[in-house]
């Protein structure tokens, strides 16, 4: 992810609505991701997804002069991807069950951690296994809509709790609740495959790192 | 104030982002130094978010980059 930069952002806007259009495309360039996987976690489908990403882009850059700039400018690109895939979402009519019965039982489910001493260390170089890839993406995939929104904006295209919530259209409490449900499903899930991965360097019961 | 482990499951996505006040860190902290469950709860919990973000789990599909802005091209040309 590249960091927001308003006064880069602003400044490019400037002259863009000034006529050096080509400059959009230094733009939207770091939000792309972030369009791309929220629209991923909505549509569940790959070329779905491009398809409403490249319209997203295209509605940026057709509204930019009613930017205002009173939030961040990703956070209203992301806006605007999530109104595009809920357009299609409703389109098809098929909100799925999962979103709805999350939305509703939103309070229930169990969200107690995998209890294990064992596992300790993050094996980043197991990252370049496509086994361990699979299996991150499984899990959150595995997660209710609302819960794996929350996951790409906040945990993978690291935005704050403020422009995540903005992106959402949900509060900054919700995103909080949300956020911490979701990472203790993740971590009950992934915790017991992951250990695998781990270096096994230390002993059971070693020192915390 | 003692806590107990459960407490400190509750706030463990709060304190991995930093957004536990003064007291409450201190008391988890406390409990962690003498909990060996809760350290390995918070420990896997902050690797997974650790890997979750990491750009090799979550990439474009390829060539993705390159055709959203061969788009972008046709709408500038078109829109002006």
């Amino acid at each position: 992810m590249t960091a927001a930069n308003p006064e880069f952002e602003a400044e490019c806007i400037r002259r863009i609505l000034g006529g050096e259009k080509q400059l959009f495309h230094e733009l939207i360039r770091p939000c792309e991701r972030a369009i791309y996987f929220l629209l991923l976690s909505l549509l569940k489908n790959e070329t779905e997804a491009e398809d409403a990403a490249q319209e997203t882009a295209i509605k940026v850059y057709l509204n930019l002069k009613n930017f205002r700039g009173d939030s961040q400018f990703r956070t209203w690109v992301l806006s605007i991807a999530r109104n595009e895939g809920l357009g299609r979402l409703r389109k098809i009519g098929t909100r799925r069950e999962d979103s709805l019965e999350a939305e509703t039982n939103e309070q229930m489910g169990d969200y107690t951690p995998a209890i294990l001493t064992s596992w300790r260390e993050i094996p980043m170089e197991a990252l370049e296994q496509k086994e361990l890839g699979e299996i991150l993406r499984k899990a959150i995939d595995g997660l209710p809509e609302i819960y794996r929104n929350i996951v790409l904006l906040r945990d993978i295209e690291e935005m704050d709790i403020r422009e995540t919530a903005t992106a959402l259209g949900v509060s900054e409490g919700t995103v909080k609740v949300r956020l911490h449900r979701a990472r203790a499903m993740l971590q009950r899930e992934l915790a017991p495959q992951l250990k695998a991965f781990a270096p096994r360097r230390r002993g059971l019961f070693g020192g915390r790192a | 104030m003692r806590i107990d482990c459960k407490h400190v499951w509750e706030h463990i996505s709060a304190y991995i982002d930093d957004e536990v006040d003064a007291q409450l860190r201190a008391d988890i902290d406390r409990h962690l130094e003498t909990c060996e469950i809760c350290s390995a709860v918070l420990d896997s919990t902050r690797n997974v978010v650790v890997l979750v973000a990491d750009d090799r789990v979550f990439e474009l599909p390829a060539g993705f980059s390159e055709r959203l802005h061969e788009r972008i091209d046709e709408e500038i040309i078109r829109a002006s």
